[in-house]
């Protein structure tokens, strides 16, 4: 940490990022996903889901040669975690984090649904103290910081969907103020049985495709994954010659206390979030280029998000879900976003929404329909929104 | 980093008061152990229980009203946190106000009945009023929504040191500005799964116990507390080793004179004995988890409170989490 915090701002560059996402393992194969639109979502295999609503989810395919020599001991959100920021040290072997903010919603919990289950088969496998060890949703970090020689202390930020940005918001927030010069920052959820049956009790999740901002919209279809991003001080970042991927600006933070899961249907939490990250970037909403949406395809929050992003932005900035594509990985989602916004800012495209037929009526809005777009991107607007009435927005801007 | 403990509540197995509780600790009294059984198993299993009656007003409370038990101890122990800090919480005051809760384990009970509905009649049978409640920021919600506040409210889970990195990052974003308080919870319920996991994986130790306890963090107030980002090991052999260097870079010393420690009776209690031992081995030692019980996510934060109450000068909180990080606070009180 500096010894003394800086009077002014400082500026916040992303140095490095990994990623794990049903489009693939690395950058290179998410960013070939959203620019063919490629739809991930496929069949549940790993729990049972016959007498289940929704059947499908955006899951993480094989792993690579490297993921498979790891312990199987590991829960797979380990893997994913280490993938991901091993990813983000082989682009950028000078970040050395002195602290780690990463998000999740449910941490090891297919292990946790494992040890109940001997529990009530009256059983004791051999397994049982690989699946407690591996349980805490620490662990997948703490796994992640070992695999890349890394000994930082790390928060893990639990607030359900909006995690992996508020882990990122967070993170930015100490960096800019001077409080620590680097920290890694992220996300991570693997799918479990629990909260996929938690989203259809819910009556949130769909049994067609998951259709954001669609009129005909049914519902959302989870997904799974990881990512993480290497902030630094732009200062420190260009001093050891980094490789500058882009600048993360601004990052609002609100709580509408409407209702557990629902969101207040006057958008204010959105709303809130999204003016006070611009606020927070200094940026008038007619700088903003593109804005990756929640979008999680639930007629109450494309509802919401929708409206807030039409009251501040009108119909002027294009909107997609990247989510149509993978599904919502809860508390991955946001830092996977973030992942994918840097991409869009980096390659000057913006993802696609797909499954998209019809508009809604209730709101005029440019969405990035089916098909990537070519385009001229240099600020982002990133949205996560979660239960308990958390809401998240994230700046972030090509350098 | 450093901030100020304006205000103290907790909700622990022996009450609620601040000063009738930690008389009670210091006197040696140990909560009542209950018995749970496994219902698969048949198994008796043994926690520590926060009596019905400290939180049952609650219940009226239209927001809580199908909540688990953690919430209802976060949301107590927040509100007499804030009315130890004398703060009544009007719209003007809740907009400078963030909440940082701290778990461990979150809504086990409705977590463990859920999944039971799942196992047991399929996934049609599960309740979809039980599922928001096992999410970890549900207590946080319940007690952001109670006080008025719209801004941050941040949920950190990790292991029994979660309480100290909560309160870190209360201190966090007391120096990142925008804020005047930040009401800083941990707490934890019971339930025979999680006492059988962590019968499974301690192997031993104090007993599981419910509770919470809650600090308001301001820029002024009674107490100093210098606080630690923590120190990650990976091996156990290096858990002495982190926690003295955290010990040390809050303060502790030759001035240290009192310590509020996290023994519980399992293999931490020696790793804590030999570094208190090297770093201030003339400070007498309370060791509040073998009265209260272990409640992982509340109780970093109960031994800040007993350390604040404590009336020493120089007053050392160490911790050492199960697998994550040692860390470390200092209590010193403004005179």
């Amino acid at each position: 940490m500096p010894d003394s915090p800086p009077t002014l701002p400082l500026r916040v560059a992303i140095t490095a990022l990994g990623v794990v996402s049903p489009l693939g393992w690395g950058a290179a194969a998410n960013d070939a996903g959203l620019r063919a639109g490629r739809d991930a979502v496929t069949a549940v295999t790993a729990f049972e889901v016959s007498r289940t609503r929704c059947k499908t989810a955006g899951q993480v395919g094989k792993m690579t040669n490297d993921e498979c020599r790891m312990s199987k001991r590991l829960h797979p959100a380990s893997r994913m975690m280490m993938a991901a920021a091993r990813e983000a040290r082989a682009q950028d072997a000078g970040f050395v984090p002195e602290l780690a903010v990463i998000g999740t919603t449910s941490g090891g919990m297919s292990f946790g649904e494992q040890f109940f289950r001997t529990q009530v088969a009256k059983t004791r496998p051999r397994e049982r103290a690989a699946w407690l060890a591996n349980y805490p949703p620490q662990k997948a970090v703490l796994d992640a910081l070992e695999a890349c020689g890394w000994a930082c202390p790390s928060q893990i930020i639990a607030n359900a969907c909006a995690s992996g940005t508020n882990a990122v918001g967070h993170a930015f927030q100490l960096v800019r103020a001077g409080l620590q010069r680097r920290v890694l920052c992220g996300g991570y959820d693997a799918l479990s049985e629990m909260v996929f049956v938690g989203f259809d009790a819910l009556q949130a999740s769909t049994s067609e495709k998951i259709r954001p901002f669609d009129k005909s919209r049914t519902g959302l279809v989870l997904g799974e994954g990881a990512a993480v991003l290497a902030l630094e001080e732009m200062e420190s970042a260009r001093t050891r010659g980094a490789t500058i991927l882009a600048e993360v600006t601004g990052y609002g933070i609100s709580t509408d206390n409407h209702h557990l899961t629902q969101p207040n249907p006057s958008g204010i939490g959105p709303r809130q979030a999204m003016e006070r990250a611009l606020a927070d970037a200094r940026r008038a909403p007619g700088a903003v280029d593109y804005i990756n949406a929640h979008g999680t395809a639930t007629a109450f929050n494309d509802a919401t998000e929708g409206t807030a992003i039409a009251q501040i932005f009108g119909d002027r900035v294009p909107v997609s879900s990247t989510k149509s594509m993978m599904g919502h990985a809860l508390g991955a989602a946001g830092a996977i976003e973030a992942v994918f916004s840097v991409l869009a800012l980096r390659g000057q495209f913006l993802p696609p929404n797909i499954n998209y037929a019809a508009a809604d009526p209730a709101w005029a809005l440019d969405i990035v329909a089916n098909t990537a777009r070519a385009a001229r991107v240099r600020c982002v607007v990133s949205n996560s929104f979660g239960f308990g009435g958390t809401n998240a927005s994230l700046v972030l801007e090509g350098v | 980093m450093s901030a100020h403990l304006a205000g103290l509540g907790w909700v622990t197995p022996l009450g609620t008061g601040l000063e009738e509780v930690f008389a009670r600790v210091k006197s040696g009294e140990v909560a009542e152990v209950k018995t749970v059984v496994n219902p698969e198993t048949g198994r008796a299993l043994s926690y520590m229980p926060v009596p019905l009656k400290s939180v049952e007003a609650l219940g009226r409370n239209p927001r809580l009203r199908r909540s688990s038990a953690i919430s209802y101890f976060a949301v107590a122990a927040g509100l007499a946190a804030l009315a130890d800090a004398g703060i009544a919480m009007t719209p003007e005051v809740a907009a400078r106000t963030a909440v940082i809760f701290a778990i461990c384990d979150g809504g086990v009970i409705y977590t463990r009945k859920f999944y039971d509905q799942i196992v047991k009649q399929g996934a049609p049978a599960a309740s979809p009023l039980l599922f928001p409640e096992t999410v970890y920021n549900a207590p946080a919600s319940h007690l952001a929504a109670l006080l008025g506040i719209d801004g941050a409210s941040y949920t950190l889970v990790g292991d029994a040191s979660v309480g100290l990195a909560a309160l870190h990052c209360g201190a966090q974003l007391l120096a990142l500005g925008g804020i005047d308080q930040c009401v800083v919870v941990g707490a934890e319920e019971c339930d025979w799964i999680l006492c059988e996991a962590y019968g499974a994986w301690r192997l031993g130790g104090s007993p599981l116990a419910e509770g919470a306890a809650a600090v308001v963090l301001r820029r002024a107030g009674r107490w100093k507390v210098d606080t630690h980002p923590g120190v990650t090991f990976f091996r156990r052999s290096a858990a002495g080793a982190a926690l003295e260097q955290a010990a040390r870079a809050v303060g502790a010393g030759a001035e240290t004179d009192w310590v509020a420690a996290c023994a519980n009776r399992t293999f931490i209690d020696a790793i804590e004995n030999a570094v208190l031992a090297r770093v201030c081995p003339q400070a007498p030692v309370l060791r509040i988890k073998h009265a209260l019980g272990e409640a992982p996510g509340a109780g970093a934060l109960c031994q800040v409170v007993a350390a604040a109450l404590s009336g020493s000068a120089s007053a050392l909180v160490p911790v050492v989490g199960l697998n994550q990080q040692a860390t470390a606070a200092r209590i010193t009180p403004v005179r």
